[in-house]
């Protein structure tokens, strides 16, 4: 099936339907995905196709219903755990963690952990600080885990799909903010790698290395960069543990260049690992220092403006990036 | 009934042998980290383990070697695992706090007080969507009940009828904290009725009526009348682990306990060994034995001494398998790290 505008919930929506229909040991599980069809209509429509069993209201108990993925995981479901909000997963931490992260290792290799935990996460609109976060940065430090973060249509049906098949606990990261954004899809299209980034637009003087939400906010300043006369190279990372180095390698033998671009706080963020990695990897390689733009050091403000202001933009990172190839930063528009 | 009785007589005294022996070889050096033992507690792991199937689920935690032992796991590849060794039933990777038995379906020893629940839940789930007659027998101790996680997963295992036994070893101990002083309500089975979940209390300390619970509680789990709780009254005589001396325990109410009699003391009993043959049993095991006797001698003195001495090798080869196996390499904890990733190569 090939759809040009397809939304990406539509895409997670449209997975995980593949993906019940082909095997009986999937299930989904969590807040309001069965008859309420999921908070941002992500499990629409399965409840009725697939029966309580398969797709699962849950208390609201992230904690224990998490934990109840793990030992369904053991004997071989391939349960998909919903987390209604990253914010949530908090509770489920001890799950994630210490249980799915560690249990196949911790039995010396004697058990499958075929879980798929997905939440949204990142800044929303006006949503304030209890809700506005994301935790990439804690998850990442897990050996043990994987971490997929696709931010299109298409990449959210390959990924959610491969984590489905796999075999490994795998954390889907979506964004709030992308469930209503629109891109091409085509079912039948081989998937690459879960784990590799993509080089969403080719570029000479700069490398932004980006994921996630930040990937639509890239490319566009990208588009204005071009229009004053920098050539940036804008890789998707789509996954952030592991990290395919390759491909940023690759873009910096080119460019000598590298900004990094998150939209959660800057102190110890995914961002710091792609920086401090790549600056291991390629120091030699890089003509200045690298850059990060990301989030403030703030918990995100209810206020509107303040929200705005404390993540990254398309004009902040047009200014990073100029900064970075020795241009002034541009006059502000009005 | 008697040959039943023999083998879990043996069983408690081969978890004890092994355990009194853990703890030496943990004070030469040949065990690390924590080290939780069991005596006093050995007739609910063994009553309970009798009473399972094969094809049952057992969730356990950290302390649990006789939870291990009473499932089938060989007494080495358990010693092993204390040991940190590659031919421990984890591989080394997981020691005395995460014994794993795929074979077995011992599903693991979990560390973090609490765990146990959700993993049960999640298992019992998976039986129930297959449709099968198997249960998931989910170990926890009283400082358990507290954690949101027992509240959230009996409530589960409740409202889609799971088929889960939840077994409470109250030792009256969260390590140090006196059960009156961190329970509004000290008797754990009386915190199930908020869950609709039948739930009752019996002596932990008497094999014969932990086997008899558990088992009619499995029945009933099997059939897919929904989880179960029972909550089984022990005394750990040791304290929390290694580390600790249990000096916040009464010596009364220790006493209490002695005077109360060893469940070893009970199975013996029960297995029929005449008192007369009981009083020339050197004294660590006889305790109150004398008074609970009386019936006709099946377990005679010889063959209680030969039991003993039975285990006392078995314990032994346990701790020579232990010493002979190769520490594992860290090409084997990647392997263990990786064992579900089936060749894929990551960049």
């Amino acid at each position: 099936m090939k759809n040009d505008a397809c939304l990406y919930w539509q895409a997670l929506n449209r997975a995980l339907d593949a993906e019940l229909a082909a095997d009986d040991d999937v299930i989904v599980l969590g807040e309001d995905v069965g008859l309420y069809g999921g908070s941002y209509r992500v499990t629409e429509g399965l409840y009725a196709r697939y029966g309580e069993w398969r797709v699962r209201d849950t208390p609201i108990s992230e904690s224990s219903f998490t934990g109840l993925g793990v030992g369904a995981a053991l004997v071989g479901l391939r349960p998909v755990v919903e987390i209604m909000t990253i914010n949530f997963a908090l509770l489920a931490l001890d799950a994630i963690i210490n249980m799915a992260a560690k249990i196949p290792f911790m039995s010396g290799g004697q058990f499958p952990m075929p879980l798929v935990v997905r939440m949204p996460g990142g800044v929303a609109r006006q949503l304030a600080a209890q809700h506005s976060q994301r935790l990439e940065q804690t998850l990442m430090n897990v050996p043990g885990l994987r971490i997929a973060v696709p931010a299109t249509p298409q990449d959210a049906w390959w990924q959610l799909r491969q984590a489905i098949r796999s075999d490994e606990p795998i954390v889907v990261l979506e964004h709030e903010l992308l469930y209503f954004s629109k891109g091409p899809l085509d079912e039948a299209a081989e998937a690459p790698p879960m784990h590799r980034a993509e080089v969403c637009r080719a570029g000479a003087d700069l490398t932004i290395v980006t994921y996630s939400r930040m990937r639509e906010l890239s490319l566009r300043a990208a588009a204005q960069l071009a229009e004053q006369g920098i050539s940036a190279e804008v890789i998707d990372l789509r996954s952030l543990r592991p990290i395919d180095w390759e491909t940023c390698l690759a873009s910096l033998r080119k460019t000598h260049r590298l900004l990094v671009v998150e939209e959660d706080s800057r102190f110890a963020g995914a961002g710091a690992e792609v920086v401090a990695t790549l600056a291991e990897r390629a120091f030699f390689t890089l003509d200045q220092p690298p850059r990060r733009v990301a989030g403030e050091e703030l918990p995100i403000a209810y206020n509107a403006r303040l929200e705005a202001a404390s993540i990254p933009s398309a004009p902040s990172i047009v200014a990073a990036a100029r900064e970075i190839c020795g241009q002034q930063p541009p006059e502000e528009k009005s | 009934m008697t040959e039943l009785l023999k083998k879990m007589l043996r069983d408690m005294l081969l978890a004890r042998a092994f355990e009194e022996r853990a703890a030496e070889e943990y004070a030469k050096g040949n065990i690390g980290g924590f080290l939780h033992l069991y005596p006093g507690e050995e007739a609910v792991g063994v009553g309970v383990l009798h009473a399972a199937e094969p094809a049952d689920y057992v969730v356990s935690t950290y302390r649990e070697h006789v939870h291990a032992l009473a499932r089938g796991l060989s007494p080495g590849a358990v010693m092993a695992e204390l040991f940190g060794r590659k031919d421990g039933c984890s591989g080394g990777m997981g020691g005395s706090m995460h014994l794993f038995d795929r074979e077995r379906r011992f599903m693991g020893g979990y560390a973090i007080v609490g765990e146990t629940f959700p993993v049960a839940i999640g298992i019992a789930y998976a039986i129930a969507l297959r449709e099968l007659p198997e249960a998931v027998i989910c170990f926890f101790g009283d400082g358990a009940v507290n954690q949101g996680t027992f509240h959230e997963s009996l409530n589960m295992a409740a409202l889609w009828r799971l088929p889960v036994l939840f077994v409470c070893e109250n030792n009256h101990y969260q390590i140090g904290t006196e059960i009156h002083r961190h329970s509004a309500v000290p008797e754990v089975h009386k915190r199930a009725c908020a869950y609709h979940v039948p739930a009752r209390r019996v002596d932990g300390m008497d094999v014969l009526a932990v086997y008899h619970a558990s088992g009619e509680a499995l029945a009933q789990v099997r059939a897919g009348n929904g989880p179960q709780l029972l909550e089984f009254e022990t005394y750990r005589f040791r304290g929390h682990s290694m580390a600790d001396a249990g000096h916040y325990r009464p010596r009364a109410e220790v006493q209490a306990y002695e005077r109360r009699g060893d469940p070893i003391d009970v199975a013996m009993a029960e297995a029929g060994m005449d008192e007369a043959a009981a009083a020339r049993i050197p004294a660590d095991h006889v305790g109150r034995l004398a008074a609970q006797l009386g019936r006709d001698g099946h377990l005679d003195e010889e063959a209680f001494e030969s039991m003993k001495a039975a285990v006392a090798a078995e314990v032994e080869a346990a701790v020579a398998f232990a010493e002979n196996s190769p520490e594992p390499a860290m090409e084997d904890a990647r392997a263990a790290l990786d064992c579900n990733r089936h060749g894929e190569v990551l960049l």
